[in-house]
């Protein structure tokens, strides 16, 4: 765990981090994941990955229409917009 | 009226006889909240003319006694949706922003006749252990100034402590509403997985987030947990079990005869500090007292919950955040000139060190060659550690232990070392991995610091009504907490 591993995981999470935040982190990143690698310990064979406690797995329901928000109130909090859609920067 | 003395459950009943009028309440709150929020800072928005109009506007109509929170001011979480103040997630990222709907549970209670007061400071995002998060403002424990509320529902803890208000709402993913509770000296309950909707409530952790109520007494939790819970077709992991009427029940039980409670080891000879190993063993004699049979349990994966607990929450967040991303609502940075560029300055100048270090290490478990033995086997963990819930409640009917190693510890002290802070987690992180139900109540005060030390219970999914009950049986017991010392002057 690097300055560079650091900027690489930055990138993956869209974050700029400037080179002495990043050796902060890698410090930091360090301590913690060894102490995650704890984990490494307890033998898991076979032991099958518990992601959520509801027991609710794909809930279905009628495909309807219904009114949820009106746009304007959507837009309402976004930071560019033409009455009718986000703005957002140059894309190509 | 004083809001420093009165209940929930108490004032409701006034309100209801005609005795007092929900104005009177109000106001008396907005008292409180003059008096005490310059030391304590525990509110980020207070909504005053729209709370004490709509106090006049019910004692025009009312009282409605269907509606069981007619006229009783309440303070939420500032994560959890509003649609007529800002829900800030104590974040820079949403400091401007005032959702268009209000989260279910908001709905719920505005149904049920509660005056929302105001919102409460918190970590920013839910991330943290000491409200020290915040990016808005700095919440400080009514016991003492100098020391943090806990967190990351430090502002509710705060905020209840200093008779602000009558409740709150809070959330809990770690330990956020135990601990904090624990640490101002008030109840505090992390409802089962499912039992209230999360629909509204801005996610951190999606398998480990959950709302519950806060309160000075246990009866106060019951009456707002009964009208938060329940199905909501809104959110597909809530559950669709029915609620009971956790407040009318609590008199069923006059004590603890028949009820085992279990004690694990992994909690109970660990390192505890001495004035807090003091106070809970205290309340354990009382649970005896009481009537209840304590029995040995084993919670062997115990130890290895916060390391579980941490890959799992980094990981879900790091997904859950990558939505602020400058376009559809929050802050955006206006320098950039390119999209890519936008979304990551946009990002590291709103989200504060903490956030940014939990999407970083989320990421990283997440990364191809790092997925199978970070949040995989995090995950197999976390049925190793269901598993012993589960067993342990083949032998017993609750689990009693303590919160929090110590007491609210002094503003600064952690801050710089998150290590540190995240094992503050140890004895709550488990039981959001179980996704099961807890509640701590205050057990007593340190004889060193003089600060409070709370005692937990916890319980199998949907167990709330008998946790409810075992814990307003044993507050009889215990002895009640003076007020706050540092607001008495």
């Amino acid at each position: 765990m690097d300055r560079d591993l650091i900027s690489r995981i930055a990138g993956l999470a869209r974050l700029d981090t400037a080179p002495e935040q990043a050796d902060k982190f890698a410090l930091q990143f360090r301590e913690i994941i060894s102490y995650m690698d704890s984990l490494n310990k307890i033998d898991t064979t076979g032991v099958e990955p518990f992601y959520s406690p509801s027991g609710n797995i794909s809930v279905l329901r009628e495909d309807v229409c219904r009114a949820t928000h009106d746009r304007k109130d959507i837009l309402a909090n976004a930071p560019r917009h033409d009455g009718k859609y986000f703005i957002v920067p140059r894309i190509i | 009226m004083n809001s420093r003395t009165g209940t929930l459950c108490a004032t409701r009943d006034l309100i209801l006889t005609g005795q007092v009028k929900v104005l009177e309440v109000v106001q008396a709150c907005l008292e409180r909240i003059r008096q005490t929020e310059p030391a304590i800072g525990a509110l980020v928005n207070i909504q005053e003319e729209k709370a004490l109009e709509r106090a006049r506007e019910m004692d025009e109509h009312g009282p409605d006694k269907d509606k069981s929170l007619w006229g009783i001011p309440l303070t939420l979480k500032d994560i959890i949706c509003t649609s007529d103040l800002p829900t800030t997630c104590g974040s820079k990222m949403l400091e401007n922003f005032t959702p268009c709907y209000d989260a279910t549970l908001t709905r719920r209670l505005r149904e049920a006749g509660a005056v929302i007061l105001g919102k409460a400071n918190l970590d920013e995002f839910a991330m943290g252990s000491s409200t020290e998060n915040s990016a808005l403002k700095q919440t400080r424990n009514p016991w003492d100034l100098s020391r943090v509320p806990g967190g990351s529902s430090g502002g509710s803890a705060a905020s209840i402590a200093a008779g602000q208000s009558l409740g709150s709402v809070g959330t809990d993913t770690g330990g956020s509403i135990r601990q904090p509770a624990s640490f101002c000296g008030v109840v505090g309950m992390k409802p089962t997985y499912g039992r209230v909707s999360r629909y509204g409530v801005v996610a951190f952790g999606s398998s480990l987030d959950q709302a519950g109520p806060m309160a000075a007494n246990t009866a106060d939790c019951a009456a707002i947990l009964k009208v938060i819970s329940g199905h909501d077709p809104m959110d597909s992991t809530s559950a669709d079990v029915p609620v009971p009427d956790y407040l009318s029940s609590l008199g069923h039980r006059k004590d603890l005869k028949g009820l085992r409670v279990g004690l694990p080891a992994q909690y109970w000879e660990g390192e505890l500090e001495p004035e807090v190993d003091r106070v809970c063993r205290n309340a354990l004699e009382q649970v005896s007292l009481a009537g209840a049979e304590t029995v040995p349990v084993d919670l062997p994966h115990a130890p290895h919950a916060v390391a579980a607990y941490y890959i799992i929450a980094m990981a879900e967040a790091s997904s859950n955040l990558a939505r602020f991303d400058g376009i559809r609502y929050g802050y955006r940075d206006e320098e950039a000139r390119e999209l890519m560029d936008m979304y990551c300055k946009t990002r590291s100048r709103a989200f504060g060190e903490e956030v940014q270090r939990r999407i970083m290490i989320g990421n990283y478990v997440l990364s191809a060659g790092y997925y199978d033995a970070y949040f995989k086997k995090a995950a197999q963990v976390r049925r190793l550690i269901h598993l012993d819930f589960v067993q342990a409640f083949e032998n017993c009917d609750l689990i009693c232990s303590p919160v929090v190693p110590f007491p609210a510890f002094r503003l600064g002290e952690k801050v710089d070392d998150p290590l540190q802070m995240y094992l503050l987690d140890i004895f709550t992180a488990s039981l959001n991995l179980a996704g099961m139900a807890g509640i701590t109540i205050p057990a007593g005060l340190g004889d060193q610091s003089g600060m409070p030390v709370g005692i937990q219970f916890m319980g199998p999914a949907f167990s709330e009504e008998l946790l409810l009950q075992t814990a307003h049986v044993l507050e009889n017991y215990l002895p009640p907490l003076p007020s706050p010392r540092a607001l008495n002057e």
